[in-house]
């Protein structure tokens, strides 16, 4: 039988290597041209706890990390007892028959740690592993083999035996693998793409979109899931007028990027939940002040400290109206590792452009994932600079109620950037005639804002399918199920969540009904598509843990079923 | 800015402190002018919230920059302007309850930092813009509008604590004393690393202590306010500790280390360290 997919689940506990072998399978395959993603789930604590990751290997591009388990590797008993179930009929687990045995007849054992060390590299045991699925799948040896030299060539006076060892690992893995019987199929040939990759992680895709888009200042406290943005920033963000630095609280990093937007630096932080909540009045001064910079969210399970490692979507609201008072912050969420980049992008832009804050939203599901995706092409991503001042002294930097140009310190044109109500030349003030002009100022610089791009499919459909941010992938493939099955509905996604692209909203308005996926309680952007007079129902999922396809199916159909009974009765 | 802009209302009580506090940074800011040719424009007035905060709008003459923020948080924003701008003077006004009390928590890390920021503290005791409630630096027992049976928390030593938190120069002054204020807000602008200036600047409305500061023969209320001698060593920690345990309101420079490289010296030395990088060489890493 040939597979165009393959989804191994690798269960155990933190320091097993669930995380390298995942990764590692992921690489390989990429390697020879297949598509990979992952999607890892941690403990909140350094040594041990449950752990597992997923690694999906597809002869096409794929859009989430896949609900059905071809092989689970269990790297220790109470793996295999939380995760037995998932395994699909037909399916294999490997266990790790140096921690336990057991006699599911589904499963046999690899003794991958006694393997590794018989090669001499006690490091190899995820080659182990990786050989032994590749012969599951009669996935061809010299394509692991490309993939050890690829990975260990690096000039080192011991890379042939450190190739030689993962090299002899994996064969032995893979013989273990044959000599027990099972057997998944045959892997699909890959068809490798004609374009440059990368293989890389939503943080790492975040971090180098917001460098492409010009960001020189960066500071951040940290928080899991963001905390990778801010140690890469840390590595390359600094030099000649840019730099990356931790400060000792949320609070500061979002007044520090604060002096430093205004003192004319692209600025950013990333946080999570708990550092939204305390940059809340940060936010507001920027939004009131009209200071550019950029906040990412990597969402986690929340309120308060709630799930630190576990995915959700439920800051929307939060990330919307952050702060007290009439305001509404730009919002950009991105949907996949590669909207990470451009988001990232964009949201630098969009801060510049408009002259105040913007919220990234992103999640844990895919901060932590990995996923090739095309190079992206720099010469034709855009990037934007903000309108400065470049008159002499006695400027009114608030005067009008549009954008105005904004001057920089040290130059003509001073001006008090004020967090209280302010006139013209930013002095505060409480008459009623200023506070309306200065909160219209405020709300139509969004205007500049509104984007014409998004995504739509089958726009005939009576009912529609928009899912946001990270619940993208698993919508998708739910949708184009969907549509293979025949049912007549219509898809809609846009990461420009505020504001929204206002064909979209339209479009959106003359629905039946839009059908909201999204891992929160509330549906808070269905709430939100009815603020914008859109018929919406949200479909909700709040474990900590993203989509099933399988689920959103079923979902789905009992959705359409029940409006078109209310629609008869 | 109030001689040019009708429309600003906010006003400091007569006889209030702050006044004395707006003429010295005016000061400072003109010899700075004068000492190094940079343009009033070059500094950077960020502001803390309450009656002290508005000494940014109240600037008379050629206005510089200012950020007029949320309460509390002058030193992360000062920090954020002269990490992206180390060529700008970025001066802090606060009071002593935006800046001890809700702003406490900033002061450690960016005296660790040694920032090269000039804070210059107007102390008077007492939450003046929200009507007389007590702050830190509220004497103990002390009858105000929040504490109507006498303040139960000892009163706060800010010259202390600048000193056991490791700030690198401080100085203390008093708002009667413009000139002497701005000489000794000049000294911390030239001091390369954070700089604090705190100011007894009484509050006419709710704690007026100007008799207390001056003293008043008649009444025979000895002066607090008593010069710090010249043969004060302000390199010796030991000898700053022993002059502001002797209480009273001492004027001039408590303690200064010129040693300490200041956060801007000691980005440089990152910055010769770190592999420079374009985007393109970034992706490069994650290339296959």
């Amino acid at each position: 039988m040939l597979m165009n997919d393959f989804v191994v689940r690798f269960a155990g506990e933190g320091g097993q290597g669930v995380v390298t072998s995942a990764e590692g399978l992921a690489q390989a395959s990429t390697q020879v041209g297949y598509h990979a993603l992952t999607y890892a789930t941690f403990p909140s604590q350094i040594l041990g706890g449950p752990t597992w990751t997923q690694a999906r290997i597809s002869t096409e591009h794929t859009l989430s990390s896949g609900d059905q388990v071809d092989v689970l590797v269990a790297f220790n008993e109470e793996a295999y007892e939380t995760h037995a179930e998932e395994v699909r009929e037909g399916g294999v687990i490997i266990y790790n028959a140096d921690d336990f045995t057991m006699t599911d007849p589904r499963s046999f054992g690899l003794a991958v740690d006694t393997l590794a060390r018989s090669t001499g590299n006690n490091r190899a045991a995820n080659m182990v592993v990786i050989g032994a699925l590749a012969q599951l799948v009669h996935m061809p040896q010299e394509y692991l083999e490309d993939f050890v030299e690829a990975r260990f060539r690096r000039g080192r006076d011991n890379d042939d035996e450190i190739i030689s060892s993962n090299i002899e690992a994996m064969r032995l893995g893979r013989q273990n693998a044959a000599e027990s019987g099972f057997v998944l199929g045959d892997l699909a040939p890959p068809h490798p793409p004609d374009y440059q990759q990368l293989m890389l992680k939503g943080n790492e895709a975040i971090a180098l979109g917001a460098t492409h888009a010009g960001v020189e200042f960066y500071a951040g406290y940290p928080i899991s899931p963001a905390t990778t943005i801010l140690l890469w920033m840390e590595r390359n963000l600094v030099g000649e007028n840019k730099f990356a630095y931790q400060v000792s609280s949320e609070i500061e990093a979002i007044t520090a990027i604060l002096g430093a937007g205004y003192a004319g630096k692209k600025s950013m932080t990333a946080t999570a939940g708990p550092g939204i909540s305390l940059m809340s009045e940060g936010l507001g001064l920027a939004w009131m002040a009209e200071i550019p910079l950029v906040v990412v969210d990597v969402q986690r399970g929340g309120p308060a400290t709630g799930l630190p490692t576990k995915t959700e979507q439920s800051d929307l609201m939060g990330c919307l109206f952050p702060a007290h008072g009439d305001v509404r912050m730009p919002i950009i969420a991105p949907g996949s590792v590669e909207e990470c980049f451009y988001g990232a992008v964009q949201a630098v832009n969009w801060a510049e452009r408009y002259q105040g804050p913007v919220i990234l939203m992103s999640e844990m599901s895919m901060a932590e994932r990995v996923q090739n995706i095309p190079r992206p092409d720099l010469s034709k991503v855009p990037v934007e600079e903000r309108l400065t001042y470049e008159g002499g002294n006695g400027y009114h930097r608030y005067s009008g109620n549009e954008l105005s140009p904004m001057p920089l310190p040290g130059g003509p044109g001073a001006y008090v950037a004020n967090g209280s109500e302010h006139d013209e030349m930013g002095d505060t003030t409480h008459l009623p005639s200023r506070h309306i002009q200065m909160t219209e100022r405020r709300f139509s610089k969004l205007k500049l804002l509104e984007e014409d791009h998004y995504e739509s499919d089958n726009t005939q459909a009576k009912i529609a399918l928009m899912p946001w941010g990270g619940s993208k992938g698993p919508v998708r493939e739910a949708y184009d199920a969907l549509r293979e099955e025949g049912i007549d509905i219509a898809w809609y996604y846009t990461m420009f969540l505020h504001p929204i692209p206002p064909k979209l909203r339209d479009e959106l308005r003359a629905k039946e009904l839009v059908i909201v996926p999204e891992l929160n309680y509330q549906g808070q952007w269905a709430n939100i598509l009815r603020f914008h007079r859109v018929n919406s129902t949200p479909i909700t999922q709040y474990t900590g843990l993203p989509f099933k396809v399988s689920d959103l199916v079923v979902q789905v159909k009992r959705i359409m079923a029940e409006h078109t009974e209310e629609a008869r009765a | 800015m109030s001689k040019k802009n009708p429309e600003y209302d906010f006003k400091w009580c007569p006889g209030c402190g702050d006044f004395g506090v707006r003429r010295a940074l005016e000061f400072a800011m003109i010899n700075r002018l004068e000492e190094t040719g940079l343009p009033i424009e070059n500094n950077v007035v960020v502001a803390g919230i309450g009656c002290s905060g508005n000494l940014v709008h109240l600037l008379e003459g050629e206005q510089p920059y200012g950020i007029h923020g949320i309460h509390g948080r002058t030193l992360p924003v000062a920090m954020g302007v002269k990490m992206a701008r180390p060529e700008l003077n970025v001066v802090v006004v606060a009071g002593d309850g935006d800046f001890l009390s809700i702003g406490g928590e900033h002061i450690a890390p960016q005296a660790a930092r040694n920032v090269n920021v000039t804070a210059v503290i107007m102390d008077n005791g007492v939450y003046g813009l929200t009507k007389g409630q007590s702050s830190p630096t509220t004497e103990m027992g002390t009858i105000t509008s929040s504490t109507p049976f006498g303040k139960i928390e000892e009163d706060l030593d800010p010259l202390e604590l600048y000193l056991t938190l490791g700030v690198s120069y401080i100085a203390s002054g008093f708002s009667g004393q413009p000139r002497v204020l701005a000489r000794l807000i000049n000294e911390g602008m030239n001091h390369d690393g954070m700089s604090m200036i705190h100011v007894q600047s009484p509050c006419v409305t709710y704690n007026d202590t100007f008799q207390l500061i001056k003293g008043n023969a008649k009444e025979g209320i000895a002066p607090a306010l008593w010069d710090i001698p010249e043969e004060h060593d302000p390199s010796s920690k030991q000898a700053a500790y022993e002059l502001v345990q002797q209480g009273g309101l001492p004027v001039g420079v408590i303690y200064k280390d010129e040693t300490r490289l200041s956060l801007e010296g000691n980005m440089g030395s990152i910055r010769s360290k770190a592999r420079q990088r374009s985007v393109e060489q970034l992706m490069d890493a994650y290339a296959f």
